[in-house]
This record gives structure tokens, sequence and C-alpha cells, in this order.
């Protein structure tokens, strides 16, 4: 399945950000997930999970302190 | 610096804080902490809640510097780094609850996991009954987030909210180098209100500077790292992500090689320093806390890193670590070296069923 979908992990504290981020590429073989975080750990681990899965990720710092971390497949 | 910040955050950062803390708490052993303690995170706790009259286990009083450096250390990280990010409202009063219950779980284990592997690597047996029931407790844990268990979200807070525990901490070490006694007791001898252990394990202590170096360096490195001795388990087990275990298994190597340097190194079940054997309640004490634990995020020494960033979430799991200390000893609800007190199974299988409660009923509420 190819989508786009968007997961809201700002304000969660470990391991929520990362199981949702696994929770929303395990679903799909291809497509763009972004999820937004606000905390360093929360964007490392999702970064690195979506990476060893195969994805690329790319990271955008938000105007709130927050980021949006744009995972492609 | 930045450099230096990016090993960290690598796949290495855990590693070399474990190997770190692997090598630096036996040392502070060495130097005069209590046996297999160098580092305790909920150990330590209770000491403080003793020094403050919250409890009064007489040989269990002492300002511990290693949870104020722990604090400290992250604080500078966070501050050096811009991390210091303030925030509140992910359930407080359920944090406090789980800090209470996770202290009960630790202390009828007498120790919390960072000393349950150190007391691993020391050679007590003991720890492997304790580090069979930590497992367990972070996999309940486990099945509640599988089942959508969440604390809620927190929000960004005003600075002054994440400088609290900081500035708690910074007292707490004016109090620990000022040592006021201006109560008298029944005899008009000077006593309190703060409190010092002149026998047993509260009485042993490296020199306050040498502690005070080494846990600013190890909170250093744990902020960056983001170690933490629960995530590290539960990390592996949910996320297939090995990244904090291998920094767990570096902490285990490493003391149990600098123990055997220091001579350190006894093994067997019996006589073990600050420890008792009795198996099934090392076993039961230490599921409840990690499923405590896991409930609430992270080991205790994540929830001091995390406060010094600014969590205060995180400080109000500590504040019910330090409660929950006092109510232990007060209660008979801990152990000693003689074996568990009178009310360690009731309070076992009560935090059990209150942890399965918070676990089954805690949603993130919609919003």
């Amino acid at each position: 399945m190819s989508a786009n979908k968007i997961v809201d992990a700002r304000g969660l504290s470990c391991p929520q950000p990362a199981m949702m981020a696994r929770q929303a590429i395990q679903k799909m073989d291809k497509g763009t997930v972004e999820v937004l975080v606000d905390s360093d750990t929360a964007r490392e681990n999702v970064s690195r999970l979506a990476k060893s899965a195969g994805w690329t990720v790319s990271v955008e710092d938000q105007p709130d302190d927050s980021s949006r971390i744009v995972l492609k497949k | 610096m930045s450099a230096v910040s990016l090993f960290l955050t690598s796949r290495w950062g855990p590693v070399i804080t474990g190997i770190s803390v692997g090598v630096l708490a036996p040392l502070l052993v060495f130097w005069g902490n209590p046996g297999n303690m160098g580092i305790c995170v909920v150990c330590f706790t209770r000491d403080i809640a003793g020094a403050l009259g919250f409890h009064r286990a007489g040989v269990a009083q002492y300002i511990r510097p290693e949870i104020i450096g722990f604090v400290l250390g992250a604080l500078v990280a966070a501050l050096v780094f811009k991390e210091f990010k303030p925030r509140t409202g992910s359930a407080p009063l359920v944090r406090f609850i789980l800090g209470m219950f996770a202290v009960f779980g630790a202390l009828v284990f007498l120790g919390c996991p960072w000393r349950a592997y150190l007391r691993l690597s020391g050679g007590d047996w003991n720890a492997i009954f304790g580090i069979l029931g930590l497992v367990v407790g972070i996999g309940i844990g486990i099945l509640f987030l599988r089942r959508g268990f969440s604390l809620g979200r927190n929000r960004p807070a005003p600075k002054a909210v994440g400088w609290v525990m900081p500035v708690i901490m910074v007292v707490l070490l004016v109090i620990l180098v000022v040592e006021p006694q201006f109560g008298r007791d029944a005899e008009g001898k000077l006593t309190g209100p703060i409190f010092f252990s002149t026998t047993g394990p509260g009485s042993q202590h490296a020199p306050l500077i040498i502690s005070l170096v080494v846990v600013l360096f190890i909170g250093f490195l744990a902020q960056r790292s983001r170690f933490c001795t629960v995530g590290a388990v539960r990390d592996a087990i949910l996320l297939r992500d090995s990244r904090l275990l291998y920094g767990l298994l570096a902490l285990i190597v490493a003391a149990f090689v600098t123990n055997l340097i220091l001579g350190q190194f006894h093994a067997g079940f019996a006589n073990q320093p600050v420890a008792h054997t009795n198996g099934w309640w090392n076993f039961g004490g230490m599921v409840l806390a990690g499923l405590a634990f896991t409930l609430a995020g992270g080991c205790p020494g994540r929830q001091m890193f995390l406060s010094g960033e600014g969590d205060a979430d995180s400080a109000m799991f500590i504040s019910g670590m330090l409660v929950g200390a006092g109510v232990a000893h007060t209660y008979n609800m801990a152990s000693t070296a003689a074996g568990p007190g009178v009310f360690v199974p009731f309070i076992v299988v009560t935090g059990i069923v209150v942890c399965a409660v918070i676990g089954l009923t805690m949603r993130e509420a919609r919003v």
C-alpha cells in the first residue's frame, strides 16, 4: 500500500513516538510518513528506527521548537 | 564540542556511558561507598529521605551527592546543547504514585536496576533473581504499552518550572556541606533537622568532591547518550532496537573487570553487602519496580537526567520516590540484610495490582 500518513507524537514520552512511527511504517510498503516530535530523544529514535527499516529520513526544524521528520520509501 | 555530542548520540554513546559507569561505580565503592553500591539511584534517594527525616532508619541517612550530580550533570549537558526544555502535564500525579511503587519494589530487592547490574558484576548471585524479576516487570509494562497505555502528552512550561528540581539539588548540596544541626534530642544533644548515619551503609561514602565530579561526568554523558537501564531491555524487546542494550552490557562487563582488578568480586549468595538471600522476594520486588519504571518511561537514573533537562513530570516521579522511601522504611515495607520486612508481601502484591490498574486505565485523552 502506498499512502501518506501524519503521526503526531509531540509531548509523548519514550517509547511512544518510536512505537507510533514503527506502527505507521510497518503498515506501508512505500509512501511518505510525517512524524511530528518535540524532543531530541524522540527525533533520534524515530530517525534511527526508520533508517534501519530502509526508509529515507529528512528532518525539518519547526518554528515552535518541534521537528517534522519526513520518512520516505 | 558538537563532534562529541554527535558521537554520544550515535550508537556508541550508551556504550561509552556504560563503560564509564562500569569503571567508576566500583571505584566509588573502593573510595568508600557501600559494597556493590557505587551508584544506586533508589538507595541513595532513600538515604536522602532519611537525612531529611522522612524515615528514621538510622543506618540509611545521608545526602548522597550522586543524586545531586546526576541532575546537575544532565542540566549542564542540556544547557550546553540547547536541550533544556521545561515541560509538564503528562499525568504528574500518576507519575508520583509510580515513583512511590517503583521504590517500594526496589527496596524489597535492595537496589534499583543500576545496582542490580552492579551487584551481579560484583558476584552477588541474588541479583540474578532481581534482574529476572526486572525483565518480567518490563515485559508486563510492554504488554500495557502495546494495548495503548499512555500517560498522555506534556506541554512546554515556563523556564522556572524546569529549574525547580535543579534548584532543589543545589539546596541539598548546601545542606550536605553545611550540615545544619539546630534541633535538640531528649537529652539536650544537638540533632537534626538533617540526619547523618554514624553506622551502617548510610555512614559509608566516598569523599564528597570525588563523588560529585564522577556523577557530574556520568550525568553529562547519560543526558547526551539517553542512557537508560530499563529502556535498554524495553527497546530491545518492543522495538528490536539494541542501542541502549549494548550500553547496559558494556556496564556489566566493565564493572565485572573493574571489580576483579580492585579485589571486589566475591561470588556467591550468602554474606553479600547490603543484600538478602530471599530469591522469591528479590524477584517479586523487581517485577513491581520494573513494571513501575516501564510505565513511567524509564529507569530512576533516566528520570534524574530528564529532570535535569527540565522535565517536571520526571521531577514528580522523583518526588514520589523520595516519599515512597520514607513510607517504606517507616512501615516495614523495605528489606534489610536480614531479609524482607514484615509487610513486603503485602506491598509487592498491592503495588503490582495498582500498576496493573494504571496500565489498563491510562489512555491518551482526546483534547
